[in-house]
C-alpha cells in the first residue's frame, strides 16, 4: 500500500517544492515507485524544478474534474524511470479542486506507486487543507527562524485536527525537516538552532538541509538537488531524509558544522 | 399532488437556539478622550488583545447623547474593538445603535489593569472568601502539545497541559493552569472570575498571563524570571509571579 506524505509548511518560500522534488527524487532512485503532486493550483513550480514544464498536457484539475485520466497527466522525469509527476494548473485557482475528485485522484495514486507525495501551497486555507487531507504521513519544512516555526506549529495544529486520519482517530506520522540552515549564523544567535525547533515543535527530526547555492542553481536548472550534484551537502541531506521517511534510522549530524553544537547553542528564543 | 408545490401548508419551523458569549465589556469613563488615551495604551502593551473578540459597551452611570455614543463606537472600531452591544444605560436608544443587552452576568473584570506591579496595599489582602464560589469541576488534561492557533478552553476547573503551548496558542481555565512544559502562547486562568486561580508553568516564555481578568504581558516581567519555572497569582489587583526552582 502506498505512502501518501504531505510536504507542507504553512509559511511560503521555505522550500516545500523543492523539498517535493528532492526527495521524490531520492526515493525513485532508491527503486520506489513515486509520484509527486503538484497542489499549488494557480502557483504550480513543481513541473519547473522537475524541468516538466514543456511537456505538460493535462493537469490535476482536469484529473479530479474527470476531463482527463490520470494516465494522460502523469509526466514521466525524463532521468528517473520510477519518478512521476502529477502537475497543477496554472490557469484555474483551489476552488476547482473538490474533496471527492482529490480523494479519488489520491485513490487512484496510491494503487499505482510506491509513494506519493503531495506539494501543499502555503497557507492554511482550503487548498493546503486539501493537500494533508489523505496524507498518511507529513514532512514540515522549516527555516530557521521564528515565523517560520510558528507557521509550522500551527500547521502541526491543522494535520491533527484537518487530515482523514485524524478524523478517525489515529494520527499522522509527522517529521520535521529544517531547510536552509547555517550554522555559523545559528551558533552567532542570528537563527534558531536545531534544538531550540526541536523543542518548540516537539516532533521528531527527518533531517537538516544546509544553505547552500546547489540548491538554487538545481532549481533553475530544473533538475532536482539530488540528481544534479548528488555529492553535495544538500543532496546528501536530502538522499538520508529520504532513508529515514522509509524507515532507516540513522543518526543527523549538523552538516559542516560537527563539533560541540549543542555547547555553541544561544539562548535565543522563539516570539 | 402531494408532491406538487405546497403554499401554503406547514411553514418549515425557523430554529432559534440561545448561546452565551464571554464579552469584554468596557465600561468608558469621562473624560472619554482620556478613557480612550488609556485605552490606546493597553493596545500599545498587548497588540491584539482585542482583535476578533466580541465586546459590549456598558454605558451605566453614563447619560450620553446618541451622537456620542455612535463617534466613541466608531473611535473603538478605528482600534479594532467591534462593539456587538451597548448595556446598562436606560435610554431607549435608536436604532442606528447596537442592540441594548440585558441579564449579562459579571464574569473576569477585564480590566485593562495595571501593567506594572503596584506594591500590594496591606489593607487589600483580606482573604478573599468568595462570596460565589465557582463551582469546582474535573480539570482536564492535555497531553499533546498546543499549537498555535489553538485554544483549549476549560470553563469550570484546572487545565494541565503536560507538554509545550506555542506561541500563538491559548489556555483559558476556570481554575488554575498548570503547564509541564514551555508556555509560550497565552494562559488565562480564573476565566470565570476566580481569583484565587493560578498559573504553573515549567518554563515561561509567554506572550500573556491572565488571571481572573487581570493580565501581564511578559514584556513587563524581570528579566530574571525568563525561561524559569514560575508560578502567578493574584493579591489584591497585582498579580504576582515568582521563581518556583
Amino acid at each position: 500500500m502506498a505512502n501518501v506524505v504531505v510536504v507542507t509548511s504553512g509559511k511560503g518560500g521555505v522550500g516545500k517544492t523543492t523539498t517535493t522534488a528532492a526527495l521524490g527524487a531520492a526515493l525513485a532512485q532508491a527503486g520506489q515507485t513515486v509520484a509527486v503532486v503538484d497542489f499549488d493550483v494557480g502557483l504550480r513550480n513543481l513541473d519547473l524544478v522537475l524541468g516538466a514544464e514543456r511537456r505538460v498536457v493535462f493537469d490535476l484539475i482536469n484529473v479530479v474534474q474527470g476531463a482527463a485520466k490520470l494516465q494522460q497527466a502523469l509526466i514521466r522525469d525524463k532521468r528517473i524511470e520510477t519518478l512521476w509527476l502529477l502537475p497543477a494548473s496554472q490557469t484555474r485557482d483551489k476552488d476547482a479542486l473538490t474533496d471527492e475528485g482529490v480523494a479519488r485522484v489520491i485513490d487512484e495514486l496510491r494503487q499505482r506507486f510506491d509513494w506519493v507525495l503531495c506539494d501543499s501551497p502555503a497557507g492554511i486555507e482550503r487548498g493546503a487543507q486539501l493537500a494533508m487531507r489523505h496524507a498518511d504521513q507529513a514532512v514540515i519544512v522549516t527555516n530557521p527562524e521564528v515565523s517560520s516555526v510558528r507557521d509550522s506549529d500551527r500547521i502541526i495544529g491543522l494535520l491533527d485536527a484537518k487530515t482523514v486520519r485524524a478524523e478517525r482517530g489515529e494520527r499522522i506520522a509527522k517529521h520535521v525537516l529544517v531547510t536552509r540552515f547555517d550554522p555559523a549564523r545559528a551558533s552567532r544567535g542570528e537563527m534558531l538552532g536545531i534544538a531550540d525547533i526541536v523543542e518548540i515543535l516537539s516532533l521528531p527530526l527527518l533531517g537538516i538541509i544546509p544553505e547552500s547555492q546547489e540548491v538554487l542553481r538545481a532549481s533553475n536548472l530544473g533538475t532536482p538537488v539530488v540528481l544534479s550534484n548528488p555529492a553535495s551537502a544538500p543532496a546528501l541531506a536530502y538522499t538520508e531524509a529520504a532513508r529515514r521517511l522509509e524507515g532507516e534510522d540513522l543518526d543527523i549530524v549538523i552538516p559542516a558544522e560537527k563539533r560541540g553544537l549543542f555547547t555553541k547553542l544561544f539562548g535565543r528564543r522563539a516570539a | 399532488m402531494r408532491t406538487a408545490v405546497q403554499p401554503k401548508s406547514r411553514p418549515r419551523p425557523v430554529r432559534f437556539r440561545g448561546r452565551s458569549y464571554m464579552a469584554f465589556a468596557l465600561a468608558p469613563e469621562l473624560p472619554i478622550a482620556d478613557w480612550l488615551a488609556d485605552i490606546d495604551g493597553a493596545i500599545a502593551r498587548s497588540p491584539g488583545f482585542f482583535s476578533g473578540r466580541p465586546a459590549v459597551l456598558d454605558l451605566a452611570g453614563l447619560t450620553l447623547p446618541t451622537a456620542e455614543i455612535l463617534s466613541l463606537i466608531k473611535a473603538l472600531e478605528e482600534r479594532g474593538i467591534r462593539i456587538m452591544g451597548l448595556e446598562g444605560g436606560d435610554a431607549d436608544y435608536g436604532p442606528e445603535l447596537p442592540p441594548v443587552l440585558t441579564s449579562g452576568r459579571p464574569t473576569a473584570s477585564a480590566d485593562a489593569g495595571p501593567a506594572e506591579p503596584e506594591p500590594p496595599r496591606s489593607a487589600e489582602v483580606t482573604r478573599l472568601v468568595p462570596a460565589a464560589a465557582p463551582p469546582s469541576a474535573a480539570s482536564l488534561t492535555i497531553d499533546v502539545p498546543v499549537r498555535s492557533g489553538q485554544t483549549i478552553y476549560h470553563p469550570h476547573g484546572d487545565v494541565i497541559v503536560l507538554g509545550a503551548v506555542s506561541s500563538g496558542a491559548e489556555v483559558v481555565a476556570g481554575g488554575s493552569i498548570h503547564i509541564y512544559g514551555t508556555l509560550r502562547g497565552r494562559a488565562m486562568a480564573g476565566a470565570g472570575g476566580d481569583r484565587r486561580a493560578r498559573i504553573f508553568c515549567r518554563r515561561i516564555e509567554a506572550e500573556l498571563l491572565a488571571i481572573s481578568g487581570y493580565y501581564r504581558t511578559v514584556d513587563d516581567l524581570e528579566a530574571s524570571l525568563r525561561s524559569r519555572p514560575i508560578q502567578a497569582w493574584l493579591e489584591g489587583e497585582t498579580m504576582l509571579i515568582a521563581a518556583l526552582d
